[in-house]
């Protein structure tokens, strides 16, 4: 079993009122020194299979196909092989 | 002229979109189930609002793999008529049959109320019965009408003509402060290139009877079907 554990964030040119809402709510809290906050997705696909190579090809798919909008994110993710099914 | 629904779990502007098409301009109507294999002969396709599949992972990301959204795709490619309003604009962008995409909310509110709409084009089936930069009174009511495009994208429906409406105020200047979303350029509604499918945040089906506040959505419902008619005549 693989597990990828994908990140999907809004693209920086995208305007993310979560994040500057976020972000005045930490400096209310007296958290001055953070400049930005950045609200994204995290997702946690679990894969039958043991080539890593191959996982990352079709994890790679998932995200473009289905799992970020191109036109407002960008995806990231790693790997972790030979996950122990919990 | 028949009108097709669209239903998909979790819609629910379907019966005000229907009580307009049959109750109040006497059109035909069906309503298209998500699961629906084909479109039942209709002339006019209309994904209402709503939150489709409960607009999990992204507004409208699920919807589009319904058995319906294929035929609506190939009806689109032979011209047919396709409107998607608030949640079926977002359906539209997901599937690839409009540009750009629909986020959150400049305010992070769900927006609930009335705004007007510079009508910018005439020249297509959904707005043929409007003046030219009409102004329109259509409520809106969504969390994530934002409409987003990178700027080639932008440019390129600016270059075109596939603006259709833009948030102005009660005089018709589109100003920053008749934005409600923080939508680029101000836009409610494009049209894509071949001018056949339309998508709109606001919900013209709410404004069709005296009843409701304002009768300026009905003029859209009324240009599709007089739109049909010419075509038979001509």
């Amino acid at each position: 079993m693989i597990r990828a554990r994908v990140i999907v964030t809004p693209k920086p040119v995208v305007n993310d009122p979560q994040g500057l809402t976020v972000k005045q709510g930490l400096a209310t809290l007296g958290f001055r020194e953070v400049t930005e906050v950045r609200v994204g997705k995290y997702i946690e696909v679990n894969l039958e299979g043991s080539s890593e190579h191959e996982a990352r090809e079709r994890v790679e798919a998932m995200c473009r196909q289905l799992l970020a909008n191109h036109v407002i994110e960008d995806f990231r993710f790693d790997i972790e092989p030979e996950h122990k099914r919990r | 002229m028949k009108f097709g629904v669209v239903v998909f779990p979790g819609t629910w502007s379907d019966r005000d979109c229907g009580w307009v098409i049959d109750q109040v301009l006497g059109q035909e109507l069906t309503y298209l189930w998500h699961k629906d294999p084909d479109l039942k002969g209709c002339d006019c396709v209309i994904l209402p609002g709503g939150f489709a599949y409960g607009d999990y992972l992204r507004t409208g990301a699920i919807a589009r793999f319904a058995p319906v959204m294929e035929k609506i795709g190939e009806f689109a490619d032979r011209g047919g008529l396709v409107w998607g309003i608030c949640n079926g604009f977002q359906v539209l962008c997901e599937a690839g049959l409009l540009p750009g995409a629909l986020i959150r909310n400049a305010s992070l509110e769900f927006r609930c109320e009335w705004t007007h709409l510079s009508v910018e084009r005439t020249d297509i089936a959904f707005t043929s019965q409007c003046e030219e930069r009409e102004v329109l009174r259509v409520p809106i009511a969504h969390g994530e009408g934002s409409y987003f495009a990178d700027p080639a994208t932008l440019s390129r429906l600016e270059q075109r003509g596939q603006v259709v409406f833009r948030y102005c105020d009660e005089n018709g200047r589109i100003v920053p402060g008749a934005n409600p979303n923080g939508s680029l350029h101000n836009i409610a509604g494009i049209v894509n290139a071949r001018g056949n499918v339309l998508g709109m945040m606001p919900h013209p089906e709410r404004c069709s009877e005296e009843e409701l506040g304002g009768t300026d959505g009905r003029k859209l419902f009324r240009s599709v079907a007089e739109s049909a008619l010419k075509v038979l005549v001509s």
